[in-house]
């Protein structure tokens, strides 16, 4: 039964999430172009409700093209591993509490790891070689130069990254996502805790997911797309996919670190039962994930393009000290019983 | 509009040297498009009425029901595409000649409008049409009867020729 329940949850959230990483698309196109004074697409279905469908469609049936002297094998890998590693890191994110369907207590998480936070700074750390390895497969200089770009940059940030989660760790006293969620009961919401490892961590997961102003794996005007240049039909939408997929759980993961997760104050003095108190909170994990969304899109739209020096300058002598003093003021306040 | 003074970055407060500030005031700024007037044009249910300096595809003027034009070819000689073509005959009409055939392939044309400038009895004027889509390459070389379009409807183009002569 704990096998089938496991099975059920894995489709069930696979398939809600590549369905709200699609809307995603459609989100970031409607909203970039609102802020460019456009209208962006509104043709196929309501308001260009069916759009990521078109998409999909017309992406599979485009031709893939491989370049010549490309590693076959590895350049077919590679969008792969993005997109595994973009899917299955959601895996240990709550998206709500227990929920009770038909006599059974289910968790709402796929998989409760006891070193949660470690699983995801392990896969992120994976997903560069998705990048690293198309640019390299692809026989071509653009592709090259992205992937080796993301490499550095998303090693040079995955050090500030892990420093500022340390913090959140330190006032949850545990490394398993649940109770950090746990821990943030009310408005004891880490945010408010923790803004300088808020900071750090928003930017680092911008650099870590090759958002702007971190694209630079992918900056159009210098290397034509970046390390996915050689791309196309499916594969290029796997990338695609995976890019929006890895900012959706990036969203996902600070809203759990630092946002409360799936706690909603207050819910429980509407006097709701305890189902729709459950669909509540999943509802406002979900709510706070598109709010961090619609920052990250507006931010793309807010910030140019940092120079790979000003890059590394940001990561190395600015992110990493500031994480580091983060991290000592956590200790000390925790030392001293203020959190 | 006065020229704001350049700031460089020794000048900048440490604290503005977090840019968070910054940050949020440009988001705030970027935010506040969305709200916005569109520019976007719903295109094929909204059309766009060009002004009359607009050249479209060239036409021939039509005037109590024959065209004006006396098949000089001087037209045909200045378009720098080849596109056009006109065979004359002599007719019983006051101008005398008449062309037999005239056609421009509008796949060859590039709107230059060098043949509306240079046609002596302006004959031959840019229209306001821009929508120009064929399925065979045959259906692209315009006809007299394509290319014939009455006096009163260029009225606008003619205008404007006559006042920047
Ligand atoms: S220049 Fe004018 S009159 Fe001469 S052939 Fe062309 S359209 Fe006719
Ligand atoms: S507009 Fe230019 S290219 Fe077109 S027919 Fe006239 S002279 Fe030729």
């Amino acid at each position: 039964m704990e096998l089938l329940i496991s099975i059920v949850k894995i489709v069930v959230v696979m398939g809600v999430m590549l369905g709200i990483v699609a809307y995603i698309v459609l989100l970031e196109r409607r909203l970039s172009a609102a802020i460019q004074n456009r209208i962006g697409p509104n043709r196929v279905g309501w308001q260009g409700l069916l759009q990521p469908i078109a998409d999909v469609i017309k992406l599979v049936f485009k031709e893939d093209i491989v370049p010549y002297k490309a590693n076959r094998f590895i350049h077919d890998l590679a969008p792969i591993i993005s997109l595994a590693v973009a899917l299955t890191t959601f895996a240990v994110v709550p998206f709500g509490d227990k929920i009770n369907l038909f006599g059974y207590d289910i968790k709402l998480q796929i998989a409760d790891v006891n070193v949660g936070i470690l699983y995801i700074l392990a896969l992120t750390s994976l997903g560069v070689y998705g990048l690293t390895l198309s640019g390299w497969s692809s026989n071509s200089k653009y592709a090259l130069l992205g992937g080796v770009r993301s490499s550095a940059q998303m090693i040079s940030y995955e050090l500030s990254m892990g420093l500022a989660v340390l913090g959140v760790v330190m006032i949850a006293g545990s490394l398993k996502l649940d109770a950090i969620v746990e821990a943030q009961a009310g408005w004891k919401w880490n945010i408010f805790l923790q803004p300088i490892g808020f900071i750090t961590f928003v930017t680092t997961a911008f650099a870590e997911t090759n958002r702007l102003p971190f694209d630079l794996p992918e900056a159009e005007p210098e290397l034509v797309a970046g390390y996915h240049t050689e791309y196309s039909g499916l594969k290029f939408g796997a990338y695609y996919l995976s890019e929006y997929a890895n900012m959706f759980v990036s969203s996902a993961i600070i809203t759990t670190l630092y946002l409360g997760g799936w706690q909603m104050p207050f819910v429980h003095s509407f006097g709701f039962s305890d189902f729709w108190i459950s669909i509540i909170q999943v509802l406002g994990f979900l709510a706070k994930v598109i709010i961090i969304v619609s920052f990250f899109i507006i931010i793309r739209w807010t910030i140019p393009r940092f120079r790979y020096d000003q890059l590394m300058n940001l990561g190395w002598k600015f992110m990493l000290p500031i994480s580091i003093l983060n991290l000592l003021l956590t200790g000390a306040a925790v030392l001293w019983g203020i959190l | 509009m006065k020229q704001k003074p350049i700031v460089h970055r020794k000048d900048l407060h440490w604290w503005e040297q977090f840019y968070i500030p910054q940050i949020i005031n440009g988001m705030r700024i970027t935010l506040s498009q969305v709200f916005r007037p569109k520019f976007t044009r719903q295109y094929p249910e909204e059309k766009w009425n060009p002004p009359s300096s607009f050249r479209g595809r060239p036409v021939l003027v039509e005037q109590n029901g024959v065209e004006r034009c006396v098949a000089c070819g001087l037209c045909s000689r200045v378009c720098p595409a080849l596109a056009i073509d006109v065979q004359a005959s002599e007719t019983e009409l006051l101008k005398e000649r008449y062309p037999v055939r005239f056609e421009i392939n509008m796949l060859r044309c590039i709107f230059c409008g060098f043949c509306e400038e240079v046609c002596p009895e302006e004959a031959i004027v840019m229209s306001k049409e821009f929508e120009l889509v064929f399925r065979h390459q045959e259906d692209a070389i315009f006809g007299k009867e394509k290319l014939l379009l009455p006096a009163d409807k260029l009225k606008d183009r003619l205008e404007f020729l006559r006042k920047n002569r």
